[in-house]
């Protein structure tokens, strides 16, 4: 099992950490430096992922110092899970930490951060340490058939459209096939969707069965499972995936790290980013084209515009130019702004445009 | 007859009285608060000098009571020589009467008009007669002497006189009622005994406040400062009147020896060139000069080489007891750094001796936000008025104390943060800006020797400051070695199922220093401060270490104790941990204690400082330190 070999590789580093105290050195740990810097695309993958940056964290400071030691205590703590055969989430492991004496955390950054640090250095998924989120809460609603292993370990199927409520299939955190099975589907493409009230006018509006969609919530910066389930409909059922945000720098952001990966998780950038993930909107052009109500881009939305242009991900014609046009009307507009022209409006004539000219619909 | 004679004749006619009124504002009573302030020092002044002339360690009792809506009464008692019966109404009851007036040393009392101004501030303000009693060893009495001023004649009047049992052996005591108002705070009568208690740690004041509130201002020293001696005027410092004047008065018969006897620095030879270069015959008699005689004479003065005048006359309190004073009275605001006060070597400015005195103290409770305080001395006498006329504070606003990690705009004005700056002055004639005597005059000789005393205070300032910095980041390399490598040796070993390593080598890698610090735990009425000594370096290390406590008696040590600091001989294996102890009483709201090293290079130290000069060894090595530390940056 995954968990095994994860445990093994952390057993690793604690025995390379005694080693270099019992030669005399200062302990140290080496891990792919995680910043935009140091992304690189990956051909054979198609995603970007670290490249060979690597930063040392050493027990000559305090944070190396804190780091190293609280590895240890984590490689124990996920020792005792799997020998008990439960998990925990990130935030309860946070509070376990009170019991470490020095290496508890000090807040929950701090342990989110370590779990993706050991990501990075193991080469395994938190999930095999035991650790989960305490997320998601983000839903699926359309005709597609699940089977998801509930928690007595039994099998269950579950009809995203014809088996729930009004919210929708609520995504588990943990979406690998051994928990989570696609039965059966009747759609033409996955459309996954920023804002919960643009969601629910989809929702109410019949989109998913009129232009025979799936729609997925993906609720701001989308959760690993969200990315990872909107990854597998796209390569196991072979439906192109779209997303539609709001139009300003940080729904770009969405995009990218849906698309391309999040550099926060390049190291599984693999398991988690749908390459051919299309942008529907909104986009810099859409403002002008449809003349939608707009709010001014202040310093920040700036900032994050230009940092974008320097991002390898975006480096694009299209998003240059969309990034650029943006800088150029200091405009920004929200999903909703189209009610401008009624409700009906996205369902009817926005998304049906867009979405013939990306040859999703026909 | 020159026209300032007439004038004089005239003077001399119009009352006491009228000339006080028309010029109080001259005289420092200008308002209500600042005569109460100029009252108190008037009189605190005539004790402090009478005191050192007598050689006695002066011990001063200031009481203000209030005795009406802003009527004031203020008592100041002391345990001089006292005053004969016959000159109490002299002393105390006729304007400008004195042995100082035209004696040139350093002293006090060149600074103001004298005590009986300020009896007649009282009578003229409040209507009542001063109250004096005085008594010397000799006799069995005191004599108790109520008086006024007859400002038509300027002359005491007696209103009783009557000898009384007085308790003490000797001293003087004196109550004046007057209008006044009181405060603290700035340019108090407390802030002023408090500055005068910094610059004469031999003295005890004892100050009552109208609330009856006491404070102490404690002696440090037994050590009386040394008698200050009278020196003739140097003749580049004289004046062309005053020259005159002396030539009209002077017993000699001829020039020549007018010249050498009256005047510092002139040899017969000298005299003789004087003569020569003014075009005078040395014979001739100096009551006879002429106004233009005199100015040839003066000048040919500047032609010829004169040896400075003596310095010896002047009596500067020195290093040590700048520093004792200093944290004696200012040691409950804690500050962290006490600087090694400068003394510079003496100087001249226009034939007057002079010689400057500096201390800087850091940090502690002093607001961090506020432009730092200047304390200003002349002769040992605060000056608590006219701070922007001062050439202490021209000097100490064009230094760029930016450089010595103070804030301050543009690199001029006065710098803002948690310092006081101490400038003391001592001459036989302060040039001050006006007779209020306020504030000393911006003369380039003596503004040199303050921006010199600064700078080198300064650079003491930055290296403390570049200390503390480097102790901050090494406490957290502190706390790694100490807490967070056995942990992580600990909890690696525990998991490998292997024994737990030694650490010793990772510790000197990362600390490579001998780190001193110290615990402070109070033990009912004592202070115990523990003395952590810990060598992170590969060898064995050997040195002296000395503690030196701000505030409090040593009551217990495991050190030597060597004047009024403590010395360790230390001899520390690698990686390993030593403590010393100190035992302080009276030592509440203890800050922290001040460390030195001595024979080990003090880079490898962090927590102690290099064993500073007149305790040892020379300014100029911890000078050396700085620019080293200047350099790197």
């Amino acid at each position: 099992m995954s968990s095994d070999e994860a445990l093994k590789k952390l057993y690793e580093i604690a025995e390379d950490i005694y080693e270099q105290l019992n030669r005399g050195e200062i302990p140290k740990m080496h891990l792919a430096a995680r910043h935009k810097g140091n992304i690189v695309f990956n051909n054979k993958l198609g995603v970007w992922k670290y490249g060979e940056n690597m930063i040392t964290r050493s027990a000559k400071k305090l944070d190396g110092g804190y780091m190293i030691l609280r590895t240890l205590y984590i490689m124990e703590f996920i020792k005792e899970m799997i020998k008990t055969k439960k998990s925990s989430t990130l935030r309860e492991m946070y509070y376990i930490s009170e019991g470490w004496g020095l290496a508890k955390f000090h807040s929950q950054d701090e342990s989110n951060k370590l779990a993706e640090d050991l990501e990075v250095i193991t080469g395994y998924l938190r999930e095999d340490f035991k650790l989960r989120p305490e997320e998601d809460g983000a839903s699926v609603i359309g005709n597609i058939t699940v089977e998801e292993i509930n928690r007595k370990g039994k099998p269950m199927r579950i009809n995203c459209r014809d088996d729930v409520g009004d919210s929708g299939y609520l995504i588990p955190y943990y979406v690998e096939k051994d928990k989570l099975k696609f039965k059966d589907v009747d759609a033409d493409f996955v459309i996954g969707i920023e804002t919960g009230g643009m969601f629910d006018r989809l929702v109410e509006n019949g989109f998913d069965e009129k232009a025979r969609a799936i729609l997925v919530h993906i609720k701001g910066q989308p959760a690993r499972s969200t990315r990872r389930l909107l990854k597998r409909m796209n390569e196991e059922l072979g439906l192109p995936v779209v997303i539609f945000t709001d139009g300003d720098p940080w729904s770009f952001r969405i995009y990218a790290s849906i698309a391309y990966g999040a550099i926060k998780t390049a190291h599984i950038s693999e398991y988690l980013a749908t390459p051919t993930a299309e942008f529907v909107g909104i986009t810099a052009s859409d403002i002008l084209n449809y003349d939608l109500p707009t709010d001014k881009l202040n310093d920040r939305d700036i900032a994050a515009l230009q940092a974008e242009l320097k991002d390898p991900r975006f480096n694009t014609p299209f998003w240059h130019g969309e990034i650029t046009l943006m800088l150029q009307i200091r405009k920004k507009a929200e999903q909703q702004a189209l009610a401008k022209y009624g409700l009906d409006y996205v369902t009817d004539t926005y998304l049906p445009e867009k979405l013939t000219e990306l040859g999703v619909m026909k | 007859m020159g026209i300032a004679h007439e004038m004089a004749k005239k003077q001399r006619e119009i009352s006491v009285a009228e000339f006080f009124q028309k010029n109080k504002h001259i005289l420092g009573f200008d308002s209500l608060t600042k005569s109460l302030v100029v009252s108190v020092k008037e009189a605190v002044d005539n004790s402090l000098d009478a005191c050192e002339e007598a050689r006695i360690l002066p011990d001063i009792f200031v009481k203000i009571e209030q005795v009406g809506k802003d009527e004031y009464k203020m008592i100041v008692e002391d345990n001089g020589p006292g005053i004969v019966r016959k000159n109490i109404p002299l002393v105390f009851g006729k304007l400008l009467y004195g042995s100082r007036f035209h004696a040139l040393r350093q002293s006090r009392g060149q600074q103001g008009i004298g005590i009986s101004a300020v009896v007649l501030y009282g009578q003229l303000s409040s209507g009542k007669p001063a109250k004096i009693i005085s008594k010397i060893k000799e006799d069995e009495v005191g004599y108790e002497v109520l008086l006024t001023i007859n400002t038509k004649k300027n002359e005491p009047k007696v209103i009783k006189e009557e000898p009384i049992i007085w308790e003490k052996e000797q001293g003087t005591r004196i109550e004046v009622v007057m209008k006044a108002r009181y405060n603290r705070g700035k340019q108090s009568v407390y802030e002023y005994l408090q500055q005068t208690a910094i610059v004469n740690p031999h003295a005890q004041i004892t100050f009552v406040e109208p609330d009856d509130k006491k404070t102490v201002f404690k002696r440090v020293t037994d050590e009386l400062p040394p008698p200050v001696k009278e020196i003739k005027p140097h003749p580049h410092g004289i004046e062309l009147g005053e020259f005159i004047n002396m030539a009209r008065a002077t017993k000699a018969y001829r020039l020549t020896s007018f010249l050498t006897s009256e005047f510092s620095r002139v040899s017969p030879r000298i005299a003789e060139k004087v003569c020569k270069i003014a075009y005078l015959y040395g014979e001739m008699r100096p009551q006879d000069m002429s106004l233009s005689e005199a100015r040839r004479v003066l000048e040919a003065f500047t032609k010829v080489k004169l040896m400075a005048p003596p310095t010896d006359c002047l009596s500067p309190i020195g290093e040590i007891l700048i520093k004792k004073g200093l944290k004696n009275v200012l040691g409950s605001l804690r500050p962290g750094f006490y600087a090694q006060p400068i003394t510079r070597e003496p100087k001249v400015y226009s034939g007057n001796p002079f010689i400057v005195e500096a201390g800087i103290v850091y940090g502690g409770e002093l607001p961090k936000d506020q432009p730092v305080r200047i304390l200003r001395f002349a002769n040992r006498v605060p000056l608590l008025y006219q701070q922007g006329a001062d050439v202490i504070t021209k000097a100490i606003s064009s230094v760029d104390w930016r450089r010595y990690g103070l804030e301050q705009r543009g690199g001029q004005g006065i710098p803002v943060g948690p310092a006081i700056i101490i400038v003391h002055v001592a001459s036989t004639r302060v040039p001050f800006t006006s007779e209020a005597k306020e504030a000393i005059a911006d003369v380039p000789e003596i503004r040199e020797e303050i921006e010199l005393a600064l700078k080198s205070l300064g650079r003491q300032l930055k290296m403390y400051r570049v200390k503390k910095e480097r102790k901050k980041k090494l406490s957290e390399k502190f706390f790694i070695v100490n807490q967070l490598l056995p942990e992580i040796a600990r909890k690696s070993a525990e998991i490998v199922e292997k024994p737990v390593p030694k650490l010793e080598p990772v510790i000197t890698k990362i600390m490579n220093v001998i780190w001193i610090d110290e615990k402070i735990e109070k033990e009912g009425k004592m202070i115990k401060i523990t003395v952590r000594i810990a060598n992170f370096t590969e060898k064995k290390e050997k040195f002296e270490l000395y503690g030196d406590c701000p505030i409090g008696e040593i009551v217990d040590t495991d050190g030597e104790i060597v004047e009024d600091y403590v010395k360790w001989h230390v001899e520390i294996d690698p990686v390993s941990y030593q403590y010393k102890k100190i035992v302080l009483k009276n030592a509440g709201g203890y800050g922290e204690t001040n460390y030195y090293v001595d024979g080990i290079n003090p880079s490898k130290v962090i927590g102690a400082e290099p064993l500073p000069g007149d305790w040892g060894i020379k300014m100029d090595f911890v000078e050396e330190i700085e620019e080293v530390e200047e350099d790197e940056q």
